[in-house]
């Protein structure tokens, strides 16, 4: 048994959605490795060998790996599977992207999004927007799984001393390119790790007051921002912030949900939160069933009075 | 241009499933079914991409039990062409509808196959993935935007830190995401002019597939439940319990 762990990194460090997906590694048994496929990617291969609980470090360079692009990362890996009985990514975009390729070029199946290891072959996933859990064994002999990183603490990204091995590129897929990307940049915590998340609803009425409403609060609590799926679509906040069943999963210490009704889909998002708190002036609002603390009241008032109250 | 739509029956997404008690599944006896959201979305991009004079046919595909029918009537009532259904009681999982997909594009040669991106009964995101690297074609998944010209393919795609564009050399696999477009509502008048369009059945064996799954589901069971909460008079009620009750600030 061993696990190769997909690294995402951004060439310079190692995001920590990597960390989460390595202690599910290690619960699948066997070593640990890493793969570090990037552009000048030297610092992130340092970074993977530090982390705590990894055996080696596999660093593949190439300037076709710098934007991730799917089929020249899937590519790369196929290249290296052979050996691993557990391939790892962590469920983020970019996991969810390149896996399910890996898979289908193995002809195995892929265990989507786990949040518990049973045993090297059975894991628990959430199905129907988390309002079921499924444990499912895999039959096949290689075991291709994205990692919920809410489901496992982040492994110590300092005490390990792997070994760093490079290994030559598969070549570039040409069947796409990067034209460009507009990735905002925030000095909040990123949202999929934040202990604290101030997150707004439709309710909040417009682009101007989402942010003029919400953004002194999220300061106050050093929170991050999410959005539910009706503020997103509305526009008041960008879709990198939405939160729910197909958006974000987080599972922060507090989340403060303002003006957000709490359809199905977003509690998929959030309900793993340790303590929730709903701001809604509609008391039939389904919020209020998962939230820990409700309170019903008008949020152009109660939040600025919650701000200067904390 | 060619472009062909697969489309799964799900259970609504306003349905609040539960677990049957013997943890064997979730019940879904006489509930709601309907188009999975994602794939209407598919139908629907395809469908202008026929109104931009950029395709010229869209066929909706479905993999299923019989009444499979039904949502590809829907597919064909929102604009899809014809409409393929692959039937099989067999339960059906990501790898295998990849392969009967493989097998009907082979067949139909489509430039383009939209997808949604995941279906929200098993939450899975790996159809047209799978589909993309057994054809060895390019993919652009989470799609908020996608412009077809000249053999290419340009998507904006959703990431976690915000948008990403790609642009693909077609023939190449689309999934779709939340803000690609907001699907049509479906007329009375096309709904009746959709049960005279084409609709081919087929078995997978003839598509020469093993649908076998590959992952077997062991137990089903609720998630933990959150304990009651409270309602709090006011803010200063609020502030009291968060920081000496909750203890998280």
């Amino acid at each position: 048994m061993t696990s190769l762990v997909i690294a995402e990194h951004d060439n310079a460090s190692i995001r920590p959605a990597t960390l989460n997906t390595v202690t599910a590694a290690s619960q699948c048994g066997g070593e640990v490795h890493v793969l570090v496929a990037g552009s000048g990617a030297q610092a992130a291969a340092a970074a993977a060998a530090r982390i705590a609980g990894v055996a080696k470090v596999i660093h593949v360079e190439g300037e076709h790996f710098a934007h991730g692009l799917a089929e020249n990362m899937a590519g790369q890996v196929l290249a290296l599977a052979s050996g691993y009985s557990h391939l790892l990514f962590p469920a983020t975009a970019s996991g969810k992207n390149i896996a399910p390729r890996v898979a289908a070029l193995l002809d195995v199946g892929q265990v989507s999004d786990i949040t518990k290891v049973d045993s090297l072959d059975t894991f628990e996933r959430p199905i129907y927007a988390g309002n079921a859990i499924a444990m499912v064994q895999s039959l096949d002999a290689v075991k291709v799984i994205t990692v919920r990183t809410t489901g496992f603490d982040a492994a110590p990204s300092t005490g390990g001393s792997a070994a760093i091995q490079t290994q030559g590129a598969v070549a570039d897929s040409g069947k796409s390119a990067f034209v460009g990307s507009e990735i905002a940049k925030s000095d909040r915590p990123e949202l999929t790790a934040a202990k604290v998340i101030v997150s707004g609803g439709r309710a909040l009425g417009s682009s101007e007051k989402f942010h003029e409403v919400l953004e002194p609060l999220a300061d106050k609590l050093g929170a991050a921002l999410g959005a539910s799926r009706a503020a997103v679509d509305a526009g008041y906040a960008p879709n990198d912030w939405q939160v729910g069943q197909t958006g974000k999963i987080v599972a922060p210490q507090l989340y403060v949900a303002v003006g957000i009704s709490g359809a199905i889909q977003h509690l998929a998002g959030m309900k793993d939160a340790k303590v929730i708190v709903a701001i809604n002036k509609d008391a039939e609002a389904p919020i209020f069933g998962v939230a820990d603390y409700g309170l019903e009241a008008d949020l152009f008032t109660a939040v600025p009075e919650l701000i200067a109250a904390l | 241009m060619k472009v062909l739509v697969p489309v799964k029956r799900v259970v609504d997404y306003n349905v609040k499933v539960r677990v049957k008690s013997d943890g064997s599944g979730v019940d879904i006896a006489n509930v709601k079914m309907s188009m999975n959201p994602f794939d209407e979305i598919a139908i629907e991009e395809a469908v202008r991409l026929k109104e931009k004079g950029v395709a010229t046919e869209v066929i909706a595909v479905s993999c299923g039990v019989l009444q499979c029918q039904e949502t590809l009537r829907t597919a064909m009532a929102i604009g899809a062409d014809r409409a393929i259904l692959v039937e099989t009681s067999e339960e059906l999982q990501p790898l295998a509808v990849a392969k009967l997909l493989k097998a009907l594009v082979e067949k139909e040669q489509p430039q383009l196959v939209i997808l949604g991106k995941q279906a929200i009964d098993d939450d899975c995101n790996q159809t047209g993935q799978m589909l993309a690297a057994l054809l060895g074609w390019g993919q652009a998944t989470f799609a908020s935007k996608v412009e077809v010209e000249g053999g290419q393919a340009v998507v904006t795609r959703e990431v976690d830190g915000g948008l990403e564009t790609l642009s693909l050399t077609l023939p190449a696999i689309v999934t779709t995401d939340l803000r690609l477009n907001e699907p049509r509502y479906v007329t009375l008048p096309n709904i009746m002019k959709a049960k005279k369009k084409p609709l081919d059945r087929v078995l997978p064996a003839e598509l020469g597939v093993d649908v076998a799954p590959r992952i077997r589901t062991l137990k089903v069971s609720e998630p933990p439940k959150r304990s009651a909460g409270v309602k709090v008079a006011d803010v200063a009620a609020l502030v009291d319990k968060l920081r000496n009750e909750a203890k998280v600030i």
